[in-house]
């Protein structure tokens, strides 16, 4: 299949879909090469709709695949951040690239409420150290 | 010595596939340059904030990307141009937070702080070419601030 500039329809190292895999109490979801903004889009639907159903209550969404992230991208992590809080569950990013990081500062987009881990391990450390609700709930029906 | 082959093009700006084309010719072109890495992703940052608002504020366009030199210093210039509405204010346009499209408004602004040149032109009800240069082998900053 191709289009009208004779480029096939998809681009090479683009992603077309990103799996939302759950481990435990966790959704882990790895971003890698180039994403359509479509396929961002339907990320963030994803995400809330599986946080919904499984009652999970934190997402790991590891970003050290990426080259670039823009303010479009930038702006649908943090959606997604908002939108899990809202949820139940807490959202970090990991694996940030040292170069992607230089940009978004100077792009001006800090990111002020997203949570961040410099990999998906110490993504999953940080939301199993800091206690998931779910957990907190039951700990402290054990311990009135 | 750098050749300009894999450097010129023309690319056309019509669909969210299209941002995807761009970013990867210009992260080829760019490495083909000799830019590194953060400089790379900064211009690769840059490009796919002008091809988004040459796609949603244009309706879409083309970019045109060719080699440049200044003395012995090798660059990579892009045109984003469309024959959109044009943008009647161009200092509120540059504006961080300012945006007519439901974005962060960070686009254009943040676009010019990630190149070294950066010059727009627009025309109301004719269209807006947006013309970003960045160097490979940094020369003095010629960006100004602002």
């Amino acid at each position: 299949m191709s289009d009208s500039y004779g480029r096939p329809v998809s681009v090479p190292g683009a992603s077309a879909h990103v799996p939302v895999l759950r481990l435990g109490d966790v959704l882990l979801v790895t971003l890698q090469g180039d994403l359509y903004d479509s396929v961002a889009q339907q990320l963030q639907e994803d995400i809330g709709a599986t946080i919904a159903t499984s009652g999970v209550t934190g997402v790991v969404i590891d970003i050290s695949g990426m080259e670039v992230v823009d303010s479009y991208l930038g702006r649908v992590l943090a959606e997604i951040a908002a939108q899990s809080s809202l949820l139940a569950a807490r959202t970090v990013v990991a694996g940030m690239r040292p170069a992607v990081a230089i940009t978004l500062v100077e792009l001006g987009l800090t990111l002020p409420g997203l949570r961040t881990a410099l990999n998906a391990e110490a993504a999953m450390d940080l939301l199993a150290r800091t206690g998931s609700g779910s957990r907190f709930r039951r700990s402290s029906a054990e311990h009135p | 010595m750098p050749t300009s082959a894999g450097v010129e093009a023309c690319l056309p700006i019509g669909s969210d596939l299209d941002l995807v084309w761009v970013r990867q010719h210009v992260r080829q072109a760019a490495a083909r340059l000799g830019f590194g890495l953060v400089e790379q992703t900064k211009l690769v940052t840059a490009a796919s904030e002008l091809a988004r608002n040459t796609l949603v504020h244009g309706g879409g366009g083309r970019m045109d990307s060719a080699q440049v030199t200044r003395g012995r210093a090798v660059g990579l210039r892009l045109a984003f141009s469309d024959d959109g509405p044009g943008i009647a204010d161009l200092e509120l346009a540059l504006k961080d937070g300012y945006t007519s499209g439901g974005g962060l408004g960070m686009g254009l602004g943040g676009a010019r702080r990630l190149v070294h040149e950066f010059s727009l032109e627009s025309t109301v009800g004719v269209g807006t070419t947006v013309t970003v240069v960045s160097w490979a082998s940094a020369p003095p900053r010629l960006r100004e601030e602002f």
